[in-house]
């Protein structure tokens, strides 16, 4: 009986030294963290207008952990949310995800809702990356807060706006312009803010500016509006969806001789319309082009096209990379760091580490400006004999 | 000139609008039911014209796409009436409307399932041909052009068919009393699911100019349509079929002028505007009667 007593005495005491060792070796990081498995939050519409998009990213981000995972170590798992491109559900999916004690969150995909979760994020301390947002007031606030947790791997609407207006006066040489928007999407807005400014600046005429609301099917009457005025250019920050009506509407209202000019949310265009005759000639700019000469691009098209049988397009890329330099930071902070992976000071120490990433992806080098919005090249997009063809960076 | 293409675009649109809210118009007339679910038929003929003229999917002939959009609706409408609202043909009138709103979810979450959430492209050009014909400086694509002529035989031929054919004059009797209309021999559910029929059929070829001058179909595309359309039968007086055809073309010319103006966010507000005017001034429609409840 006594004997029995002092085995279990000192098989507890055992128990407790390994416990203690194991905590050291915790706190010095690398190799024993290979049991660990940390969870991330995933908001992208899955339904909805812009499935799209949030299909893409899925997909891609899903990629990049399941090649991660498949690395052994440190394990990731997701706990996605179907936000479906609306704001109000975006931030119950951003409750729900942070009531399930996710470390870091990897969206939403477009700006609307991305912006609306945001400055809860920010009160959290959730780290946060968007693959795709791109509007300005994504991660800098209207009275200029900085959000200093939330991160993306695309560039932003200023910057896509202000390219475009740059691209018709130096490569089109172009005088007059028109921009149809729409003042229902924020993306939209963002884009057609930077532009007007942009022609202002480089003495580029904006004549008419039409709106439409997001849902809309019938385009004519703006652009009969738009071909009154014959303009050189007509600069259409919309999505695939809307293009994909905008396009056929302007060749049967006789909108000739006005080179189409569009930005990322034409990502995809000429793959969803069957016949893009109407849109021939356009440009638009992206963030990501699979004729990209680069071994690290051609792997990444393999592995999505083995995976899914289509070339992965900008959002995909772009959600590669995200995922890519969200789990940079957390295997950095975990090195560094042994908070509990669920708790307020990880995620901290986390957002610090996004802060001072440094690191080339699938859409090129990413390093975070004050605002968080990473330094790129533009990629340039010509549709030419229907096909879309990589004119070059600019 | 540019007055002229916006007409045309005010047309075009007025046409779908018409041949839609014929659909609500007729099945109001007859048994007094909202049909809901109406909008969604053009969803499931845009589906089915895509996939028989695509060439991704079957690649069929124009016309024999058109056919079967058409018949495809037709039969849909005749399921849809004899599962969901024959059963409640004596049941109280706000049951048959949830189950008209019901039916209109089933739809649309059906074709989500089986066709997913991303809108398709609609091959408008294996429908009709790209280009148009130039009047003076005035330039009409095909696809406006064709659009308002379908509309317009469709409602002829509609015409025809409830003026001067012994199926029409049924209709019109039913429609103006029921019972008295069994007690003359006519038997009521085969009228009722003749007009459903036909609205149905109206609704495919409404389908078809949609897909045609909206390349886009998605699973929701009947929501916004049926809205409008329903908005135009109520204009033009629901019950009454010239009533559907004027408030179509109405709502469509409204959203045109008022988008010629520069006011295209104001579009829809001010065709909600037009609906509570003539509720205010002339509540039963441009073409409505005014019923006495009987008490």
């Amino acid at each position: 009986m006594k004997k029995l007593r002092i085995l279990c005495l000192v098989v507890a005491m055992l128990m407790v030294i390994g416990l203690l060792a194991g905590c050291g070796g915790g706190g010095g990081g690398n190799g024993d963290a290979d049991a660990d498995v940390i969870t991330i939050g995933v908001l992208a519409p899955l339904t909805g207008g812009v499935a799209q998009f949030g299909t893409s990213v899925y997909r891609g981000l899903n990629l990049y952990i399941d090649q991660f995972n498949a690395r052994g170590g440190l394990q990731i798992e997701t706990i996605t949310f179907d936000e479906e491109g609306n704001a109000s559900l975006a931030v119950t999916g951003y409750n729900s995800l942070f009531d399930q004690n996710v470390t870091a969150i990897i969206g939403a995909v477009t700006s609307g809702p991305t912006m609306a979760v945001v400055p809860f994020a920010f009160e959290d301390n959730m780290p946060m990356i968007t693959a795709s947002a791109t509007h300005a007031g994504v991660t800098v606030a209207d009275d200029g807060t900085v959000f200093t947790n939330m991160f993306r791997s695309c560039f932003i609407d200023p910057f896509q706006g202000q390219k475009m207006a740059e691209f018709a006066v130096e490569v089109l040489e172009a005088r007059t312009a028109a921009i149809l928007f729409s003042n229902e999407i924020d993306y939209s807005i963002g884009l057609r803010d930077a532009f007007e400014e942009k022609a202002r600046e480089l003495g580029l005429e904006v004549v008419v500016v039409e709106n439409f609301p997001d849902d809309a099917v019938d385009f004519r009457g703006q652009l009969t509006n738009i071909a009154q005025h014959n303009p050189d250019v007509l600069f259409v920050p919309a999505y695939v969806r809307h293009i994909a009506l905008i396009g056929p509407q302007s060749a049967e209202v006789g909108l000739e001789g006005t080179t189409l000019l569009g930005a990322d949310g034409w990502a995809g265009t000429v793959a969803f319309m069957e016949d893009v005759s109407s849109i021939e000639g356009a440009y638009f700019l992206t963030g990501f082009s699979p004729d990209v000469d680069d071994p690290m691009v051609q792997q990444f098209i393999r592995d999505y096209q083995a995976r899914h049988g289509s070339i992965p397009d900008m959002f995909a890329a772009q959600a590669f990379d995200a995922a890519m330099i969200l789990i940079d930071a957390i295997e950095r902070t975990l090195a560094a760091t042994d908070y509990n992976p669920a708790s307020e000071e990880f995620r901290i120490a986390l957002i610090a580490n996004m802060a001072r990433t440094n690191l080339t992806g699938v859409t090129g080098h990413i390093a975070f400006d004050e605002f968080n919005n990473p330094q790129k090249t533009a990629v340039i997009l010509n549709v030419a004999d229907g096909v879309e063809v990589f004119w070059g960076y600019f | 000139m540019f007055f002229v293409s916006h007409l045309v675009n005010g047309l075009q649109l007025g046409s779908i609008y018409a041949l839609v809210a014929l659909g609500y118009t007729m099945v109001y007339g007859i048994i007094k039911l909202l049909n809901f679910a109406h909008g969604d038929f053009i969803m499931v003929g845009g589906y089915i014209a895509l996939f028989s003229l695509s060439t991704t999917f079957f690649g069929l002939p124009p016309a024999v796409a058109v056919v079967l959009t058409i018949v495809g609706c037709m039969l849909l409408a005749v399921v849809v009436e004899k599962l969901a609202y024959r059963p409640l043909r004596n049941a109280p009138r706000i049951s048959v409307l949830i189950t008209a709103i019901g039916v209109s979810l089933l739809l649309q979450n059906l074709a989500q399932y089986f066709f997913g959430a991303t809108p398709m492209n609609f091959p408008t050009h294996l429908l009709i041909p790209a280009g148009g014909i130039t009047m003076g400086d005035v330039f009409v694509a095909y696809t406006p052009l064709i659009t308002i002529i379908a509309a317009l035989i469709s409602m002829v031929i509609l015409t025809y068919l409830v003026q001067r054919t012994k199926l029409g004059k049924a209709m019109r009797a039913v429609s103006e009393d029921t019972e008295a209309a069994q007690l003359m021999g006519i038997n009521v559910n085969t009228i009722i699911t003749f007009t459903f029929a036909v609205g149905a059929g109206l609704a495919g070829i409404g389908a078809l100019l949609y897909g045609a001058g909206y390349p886009r179909i998605e699973h929701t595309l009947g929501v916004m349509l049926g809205l409008m359309a329903f908005v135009a039968a109520v204009v033009g007086g629901i019950g009454s079929i010239p009533g559907a055809m004027i408030g179509g073309f109405a709502i469509g010319l409204v959203e045109a002028l008022v988008t010629a103006l520069g006011f295209s966010e104001w579009r829809i507000g001010a065709v909600f505007l037009i609906l509570i005017i003539v509720l205010m001034v002339r509540p039963t429609g441009i073409m409505g009667r005014s019923m006495m409840e009987k008490v």
